[in-house]
């Protein structure tokens, strides 16, 4: 008798031993691409938890296709060759079939080449500086016109400046933003010696004469600001150094492109009041929708004081996009889904419809908002509507022609709309 | 009878309009509760022309953003922060309003536009005010915005004001409207762009700009003339900001680097984790403002002495188990230190989390010195460089004075004759080793006032320690301090050039140079104690 439960016993076990691989197969894995460590990890880990919890509500409502979601999560370290061997790892050895990732757009640039060549599906949650469309990529952040434009906008018509400070990190999204202002700026009149543009090392702290020189310019008699691409933790220092040589937001205001709630969070924000930061989303909008996301986030990091931001809404919809796509195509299949993406509309959280385009960037609202004292933003200032993300910049010159277009018959990444063709670069 | 109604009337005639006036405060106050943002303007000025002065807290508290309204009756409130618990007040008697949450209140919310529009009201309030410090910066405030109003209360009260600073400001404010002031005379306005011309204020340089765009051409050359003595003066106070700003990045070096002069200076040993050292005294200053959450402006005085004593055991420790072992062997010491960085690194991210952790500044750090419009030093560098100082004169008496250090320069220069004098050379060498580790945690200290405390705040100062070391002479204390403040001058000098980047490149490449030259650096060690 004791033999014989033992030995079905052993049966059992050996049993669930062989079910255990098959059973891992029907969960459908969604990578996590985000640096935990290093000089990004303050912005990034805050979008694992988000795509974290986002796995744990879908399971809740039953997963997707009848099976379970499972996150894996790696960490490249905010080193930027090691994204491209991670991702390798997620989609060779892990399988995943959607990789949620990045930050940084030399992080992108790093992952593109491996996730074309295996033909993998990625999404891309931050702001960049476009001039990009890959098949492989969804972007849910913020392209130039729908952040750095409209700030721009803003500054010049309704604070009425005139002299302009484009001051950023030393990488290819600072520098590509800068190119796309400087164009703009020039057709619009402004005189070569009216824009200053510097670039600093990533996590530079040393800004007392970067930021003496930004007082000098300003004090020529007329209206100035800095549109600031600054990335990662260097902001801090910036931000102190500029409250301690006295300018204040109504002298000279910065509107950032990269500094949201997170950054805020546990950071004294007097010497910030009043500065401004362009998004498409902030936690202080008042909408239904927003409030849930909060308190289920907060209720998620078990942290009453927790703050949500732009990329993590990025996230969302996102998610929630490429979970109706799977959906509605009935595979996780990487084709299937980019062709059912495109169109796929979700509702965002600051009380719109944000919709997939075909050159596979989200239209969404831009808003700007003024840091307050209390580390959150107050909307001044928001775009009637929703804005089409533009993959290439109407200002520059090499681009000006160019679509992108993933649906037939153009099928193209950067098709040029003159010469009617697809330059065959994917990217 | 007669009279009585007489008086009463007269009497209703005085009170009403007080009373009015009141009422019609609060009619605005009540409309500001409602008001969208776009609109506030225009109720700021509104405010102001009712002349109610009692509105200054109110003022004050919406400039400040504390000032809310309750939900239900729209009574205005302003939130005061009692030892970390936010309360709400009454903005004219200052009366806590028991049992009001945060929950129950709005705010009123402020822009850029109306902190300006707000700091001018409060300014033009304030120009009577008792304190003299208060007048000379409302009047300061006001200087960019002169107003016909402005102009007459200031005029009025000009001869009047017994204070000299305020009354020289006030002639620049008064100077400013009249040198643009169409109606005025020919010669008053130019006596006026005469007096602007000793000033340096950044708005009297805009108005002298203006000037000087104009098409009177005796108005315009007067401002031209003006604006060149100025711009003298803003030139070389310009030097003495770049002078500063390179002195206190040399200050930062020579913190982050005077341990390590020690460890690899006078000992020899290639401490990789010399940076770590520095990141445990800034988390060690973090960890002490947590413990004395309500004494950050007296934490830095225990976080010094505690920084050292952390990261100095550590340093013991390390020295103890690894480095002890390693003797003569640089490569392995390289290699093994690093190794100790790396763990280091991670033990901190596991204990603290990866992400930075804020320290706090005291408030007498915080602020700058000004000097004049043009020249203001920030008050945390200038304690930082002259704290570095100290710890430099501190450690150069430790070296020569004491027993300690008489030891510590036997063994390094002919470690074999100390121990056959009977010093002890393993302890002096883990005691060594435990001061310049101590000393990188003092720089900690320092530096969490500086720039970002996180896990790899010890990497972004290991390369420049080394480079201050080796430029300067390895074993000589004055080497690194000349190697530290040359560095950082030449740095800070270039910067406005080249940019950040390119000055740190170039500096690289002229200390390369430097050692292929003077392969022993500024000052090398003399005699036997060189081999």
């Amino acid at each position: 008798m004791k033999l014989k439960t033992l030995a079905s016993a052993i049966a059992l076990s050996g049993a669930t031993l062989i079910a255990l691989p098959s059973m891992a197969a029907d969960t459908i894995k969604v990578g996590v691409l985000h640096s935990l460590s290093g000089t990004m990890a303050i912005s990034e880990t805050t979008l694992k938890d988000t795509v974290l919890m986002m796995v744990e509500e879908q399971n809740k409502k039953g997963g997707l296709l009848g099976k379970k979601l499972e996150a894996v999560v790696v960490d490249p370290a905010s080193n930027w060759p090691l994204f491209a061997e991670k991702a390798r790892e997620l989609i060779t050895e892990e399988d995943v079939d959607v990789i949620f990732g990045g930050w940084t757009s030399v992080s992108r640039k790093s992952v593109l080449p491996v996730i074309e060549e295996l033909n993998g599906l990625m999404f891309y949650p931050v702001q960049y500086e476009g001039e990009e469309s890959s098949k492989n990529v969804f972007y849910t952040g913020a392209a130039p016109n729908q952040q750095a434009i409209p700030a721009v906008n803003y500054l010049k018509d309704e604070l009425g400046v005139e002299r302009w400070v484009l001051a950023g990190t030393d990488y290819v999204y600072p520098r590509t933003t800068n190119k796309i202002l400087e164009a703009y700026l020039k057709d619009m009149g402004v005189a070569e010696e009216d824009i200053m543009i510097n670039y600093t090392p990533f996590g530079h702290s040393d800004w007392q004469s970067i930021v003496s020189d930004i007082a000098k310019f300003g004090s020529a008699g007329k209206k100035t600001a800095v549109v600031s691409t600054i990335n990662g933790d260097a902001n801090v220092p910036f931000y102190k150094e500029l409250g301690n040589q006295g300018i204040s937001s109504e002298d000279i205001p910065v509107v950032a492109f990269s500094v949201g709630e997170e950054e805020l969070s546990g950071l004294d924000t007097e010497p910030l009041v009043g500065h401004l930061a362009a998004w498409n989303y902030f936690q202080s909008v008042e909408t239904d929708a927003n409030e849930a996301f909060i308190t289920k986030w907060q209720a998620f990091t078990k942290n009453p004081e927790r703050v949500s931001n732009d990329p993590m809404e990025a996230t969302y919809i996102g998610f929630n996009m490429w979970a109706n796509a799977v959906t509605v195509a009935g595979t996780t299949d990487v084709d299937e889904v980019e062709q059912a993406m495109i169109g796929q509309e979700t509702p965002n959280l600051t009380g719109g419809i944000a919709v997939m385009n075909k050159n596979h960037h989200l239209s969404k609202p831009v808003l700007i908002g003024e840091i307050q004292d209390d580390g959150q933003f107050e909307t001044v200032w928001e775009t009637d509507g929703v804005v089409p993300g533009d993959a290439w910049s109407d200002f520059l010159p090499g681009s000006k022609d160019l679509i992108a277009d993933w649906t037939a018959p153009i099928k193209c990444g950067n098709y040029n709309t003159k010469t009617k063709s697809c330059s065959g670069q994917n990217y | 009878m007669k009279l009585f109604l007489s008086l009463c009337l007269f009497l209703s005639a005085c009170m009403t309009p007080a009373l009015a006036a009141s009422a019609e405060t609060d009619a605005l106050l009540q409309q500001l509760t409602q008001t969208k943002l776009s609109k506030m303007p225009a109720m700021v000025q509104q405010l102001e022309a009712t002349g109610d002065e009692s509105l200054l807290p109110v003022f004050r508290a919406w400039l400040a953003g504390d000032l809310h309204y309750i939900r239900d009756d729209n009574t205005l409130v302003v939130e005061v922060d009692v030892n970390g618990v936010d309360t709400f007040q009454d903005p004219y008697t200052q009366a806590t309003i028991a049992g009001l949450t945060s929950k129950q209140v709005r705010k009123i919310k402020v822009n850029n536009k109306l902190r300006g529009l707000l700091r001018g009201v409060i300014a033009r309030i304030q120009l009577t005010s008792r304190d003299a410090g208060v007048r000379e910066s409302a009047v300061r405030a006001l200087l960019a915005d002169i107003d016909d109003e402005t102009f007459a209360t200031l005029e009025r009260i000009y001869p009047t004001e017994p204070n000299s600073d305020v009354r020289s400001t006030m002639q620049t404010a008064l100077s400013i409207y009249t040198a643009q002031d169409q109606n005025s005379s020919q010669s008053a306005r130019l006596a006026a762009i005469d007096v602007l011309g000793d000033s340096l204020e950044n708005d009297v340089r805009n108005v002298l700009l203006s000037l000087e765009r104009s098409d009177n051409p005796v108005l315009s050359s007067a401002a031209t003339q003006a604006l060149v003595s100025i711009n003298r003066q803003v030139e070389r106070y310009a030097l003495v900001d770049q002078l500063f700003f390179g002195l206190s990045l040399g200050s930062v070096l020579l913190l982050a680097s005077i341990g390590l002069a020690i460890t690899f200076g006078v000992m020899g040993v290639i401490n990789m984790a010399h940076g770590e050292m520095i990141m445990l005294g800034a988390y060690t200053t973090y960890v002490v403002q947590l413990l004395m959450p309500n004494y950050i402006d007296y934490s830095i005085w225990v976080a010094i002495p505690a920084a050292f004593l952390v990261s100095g055991l550590m340093g013991v420790v390390i020295e103890r188990l690894v480095i002890c072992r390693l003797h003569g062997r640089p490569l392995e010491t390289l290699l093994a230190t690093f190794g100790i960085s790396l763990i280091l690194q991670q033990l901190v991210r596991t204990i603290f989390s990866p992400l930075n952790r804020q320290v706090s500044t005291p408030s007498w750090m915080s602020g700058s010195w000004e000097i004049n419009p043009v020249l203001s030093l920030t008050l945390n560098r200038l304690y930082i460089l002259a704290f570095a100082l100290l710890v430099f004169f501190a450690l150069v008496m430790i070296l020569k004075k004491s027993s300690l250090g008489l030891n510590v320069r036997a063994v390094s220069q002919n470690r074999s004759m100390a121990k056959a004098m009977g010093v002890k050379t393993e302890w002096v060498d883990a005691m060594t080793f435990g001061l310049g580790s101590g000393i990188a945690g003092i720089a900690g200290v320092a530096l969490s006032q500086l720039t970002n405390v996180g896990p790899n705040l010890g990497q972004a100062y290991i390369i420049d320690s080394f480079m201050v070391v080796v430029f300067g002479g390895v074993g000589n204390l004055l080497g690194t301090l000349v190697a530290a403040f040359t560095l950082g001058i030449a740095n800070k000098f270039l910067e406005p050039t080249t940019g950040a980047v390119l000055a740190a490149i170039f500096v690289l490449v002229f200390i390369i140079l430097f050692i292929q030259k003077r392969p022993k650096g500024l000052f090398p060690q003399k005699g036997r104690a060189a081999e």
